[in-house]
């Protein structure tokens, strides 16, 4: 395939999912070291929101802000100077459900903060409200194939605008009905600072380019069925290749004809 | 950045399908909004309806795809010989050589609230012709896209609220620039929904008349519906006099409120310098700004002081949200068009509705059309979140005599 090889660093990781609780507890996990054990993931208070939108904030929030701060810590950065890339399959499931419920009522009035946290956005807006980032935020969803979308805009912003950023990809399940038609098991949130340059946080350089070639699947039965089940997981290769600090190339799942390519070398 | 070429484009909205009904409503200053009759609601709001969208019929192969918004897609990319210019592009660069990169904010939500009232009794299941790929996801109008041009190269859809199809230009213009692809098929699809207004109206942001943007009375939004794309592609060195270019793109965030404005516009206003920047403009080089101009108070005010701060008083500008509606998603990708035919046609919409201008906001806000040569015009999105978005086009005899 005559494509573009597109480079950058991995300069800080947050991660959050179903036993994956944070990037340096779940190193051992990814690299095989330690069993992988399914227990829910854990949502963090989001600490940086006013205490008003704090106690409103739904899961999709709390992930986005939880990945996000952990990511940009790592990297040693202040979030506030970084642009970002926000990629979701889903958006706010239960904001949704509870809209689509009230709509299909005798009374159908919404409320006003139900309908602003409708916006697939929302996540990406209290992220900047937090964190008081007046950068660009590029918000996009592509289905199952959201994450290597994300990281295919992160990566051009990387190199064609030579900047930082900031990508976050989340995911949060359905309630019934909804989840019946898209079962999505359980939050998974996976965010990296990708930058042009390496820095003394840098965890690997990767060289990113498109193939036709399979998506690499993980050995471990449970890690797998969390790849195929979350879009945002389909990170998981790329996530074990970086927990192992082994150089080499592995593919990530995209669309269909379309697969993203990542060779790895740890810094 | 390299200017980028818009070879082809088109729009439908509630003004007309396609270019020629849409310059014509332009050019008597008609629009199309109207008292809201649609589905069952039951609001005193006006809409911008597009007539005839469900009696499109999509591709029995894509039959899984149908809903309101891919319905509106397709009625807007078989106008002006859309699709044939997007086959032409996949034949000269292959299929996988073009990115589909579509602006939505509510994808086909309409399906999915009229599945909720079908839910089974006993069970609560949605119903079995619910298809919650192809109809509710967000992404769903850019899969339908990329079906029904057989297109296999990157893609994605850009949803940002009310910016969404604006940003599609920042997304295609950093793939193409990285060599990812070699042209893109850019825009925007919104359509009427229950989600939006109901929504809307819960915050007391639409008007019960046809919205009046600028207006010292101005009580809100109408809103509307749109598809709206265009084919970017390199520039080649010889230019037909009238070929519209993507000049600079700006993008930031307020940072501030998730549904009002930073109240002085602090965060348009750096979206509009960052278009510039890239364009290597000043302002005194922009003729004409198609401003978002929703006819909110809070949405006006903020904008109009980001403007004239920026510009001062002396740059022609309007809303075409008094002839559309805010078409939201689409509104990018529309006024953006629309922005294309002011530069083709030489000619500087009139915003309507408008009659008496808010006095506090000090713009050389355009009531009447204006016919002169126009180089270089900025069509500004924003949207909740706080996500903000500036696009600069130009003529190419005007830009590079």
């Amino acid at each position: 395939m005559n494509t573009p090889i597109l480079s950058a660093y991995i300069n800080g990781i947050g991660l959050l999912g179903p036993g994956l609780n944070g990037w340096p507890d779940s190193v051992a996990i990814l690299a095989g070291q330690q069993p992988y054990q399914i227990f829910p993931a854990v949502l963090p208070s989001p600490a940086l929101l006013p205490s008003a939108e704090r106690r409103r904030s739904g899961a999709i929030v709390k992930l986005t802000l939880a990945t996000g701060v952990e990511a940009v810590a790592a990297a040693g950065l202040n979030p506030a100077s970084l642009p970002c890339v926000y990629t979701s399959s889903s958006g706010d499931g239960q904001n949704c459900h509870e809209i689509c419920q009230t709509l299909a009522s005798a009374d159908r009035h919404i409320s006003p903060t139900r309908f602003h946290n409708s916006v697939h956005n929302a996540a990406a807006g209290y992220w900047s409200i937090a964190t008081g980032a007046m950068t660009p935020i590029s918000v996009l969803c592509a289905y199952d194939a959201s994450f290597g979308a994300g990281l295919l805009e992160a990566v051009t912003q990387v190199r064609v605008d030579e900047t930082a950023t900031l990508l976050i990809a989340c995911d949060t399940p359905y309630p019934e009905p909804l989840h019946h038609a898209r079962p999505l098991p359980d939050n998974f949130g996976i965010a990296m600072v990708l930058a042009p340059g390496a820095s003394a946080h840098s965890l690997a350089r990767i060289s990113v380019s498109l193939s036709g070639d399979a998506a690499h699947t993980l050995e471990d039965a449970a890690l797998e069925q969390l790849r195929l089940g979350v879009p945002a997981a389909r990170s998981l290769p790329l996530l074990r290749a970086l927990a192992q600090r082994q150089s080499g190339r592995i593919v990530l799942d995209y669309f269909e004809q379309l697969r993203i390519a990542v060779e790895i070398s740890p810094c | 950045m390299k200017p980028l070429l818009l070879s082809h484009f088109t729009a439908t909205s509630c003004i007309g399908r396609g270019l020629d009904q849409t310059m014509d409503a332009l050019r008597q200053g008609r629009g199309g909004l109207a008292p809201c009759a649609f589905e069952t609601v039951d609001l005193d709001t006006c809409v911008g309806e597009v007539a005839g969208v469900d009696d499109v019929q999509l591709p029995p192969h894509l039959a899984e795809f149908n809903c309101r918004n891919n319905r509106l897609a397709q009625l807007a990319f078989t106008q002006d010989n859309f699709a044939g210019a997007v086959h032409a592009a996949s034949a000269k660069y292959g299929s996988q050589r073009i990115g589909v990169f579509i602006g939505t904010s509510t994808s086909g939500i309409l399906e999915t609230e009229l599945a909720y009232r079908r839910r089974n009794p006993v069970t609560g299941a949605l119903p079995d012709d619910f298809h919650y790929r192809t109809q509710h996801n967000t992404f769903s109008v850019a899969d339908f896209t990329r079906h029904y041009f057989k297109l296999t190269g990157p893609a994605a859809v850009v949803s940002s609220a009310c910016s969404s199809s604006a940003k599609v230009f920042s997304s295609a213009r950093r793939m193409m620039a990285a060599g990812l692809i070699d042209a893109a098929l850019v825009g925007g699809v919104d359509t009427l929904c229950l989600t939006t207004l109901y929504g809307f109206n819960s915050l007391g942001l639409t008007s019960t008349t046809a919205c009046r943007p600028y207006d010292a009375a101005r009580d809100g939004i109408s809103i509307g519906e749109a598809g709206a794309f265009a084919l970017l592609e390199h520039a080649p060195e010889a230019l037909p006099d009238n070929a519209i270019l993507l000049l600079g793109v700006g993008e930031s965030s307020d940072a501030y409120h998730m549904s009002s404005p930073h109240p002085e516009g602090l965060g348009a206003r750096m979206a509009m310098q960052a278009a510039l920047g890239m364009a290597g403009l000043t302002a005194r080089d922009i003729d004409y700004i198609n401003l978002h101009g929703t006819s909110t108070p809070s949405n006006d005010a903020a904008e109009g002081k980001a403007v004239a701060a920026l510009f001062g008083a002396a740059t022609p500008c309007s809303s075409t949200k008094g002839a559309t509606g805010h078409t939201l998603g689409a509104a990018g990708g529309l006024e953006a068009v629309i922005c294309a035919l002011a530069l083709q046609h030489e000619f500087m919409p009139a915003g309507l509705n408008t009659r008496q201008l808010d006095p506090a906001i000090p713009l050389d806000y355009l009531l009447a059309n204006r016919t002169q040569s126009v180089a270089r015009v900025m069509s500004n999105s924003f949207g909740f979140g706080g996500t903000n978005c500036s696009l600069i086009f130009g003529r190419a005899n005007r830009i590079c005599p």
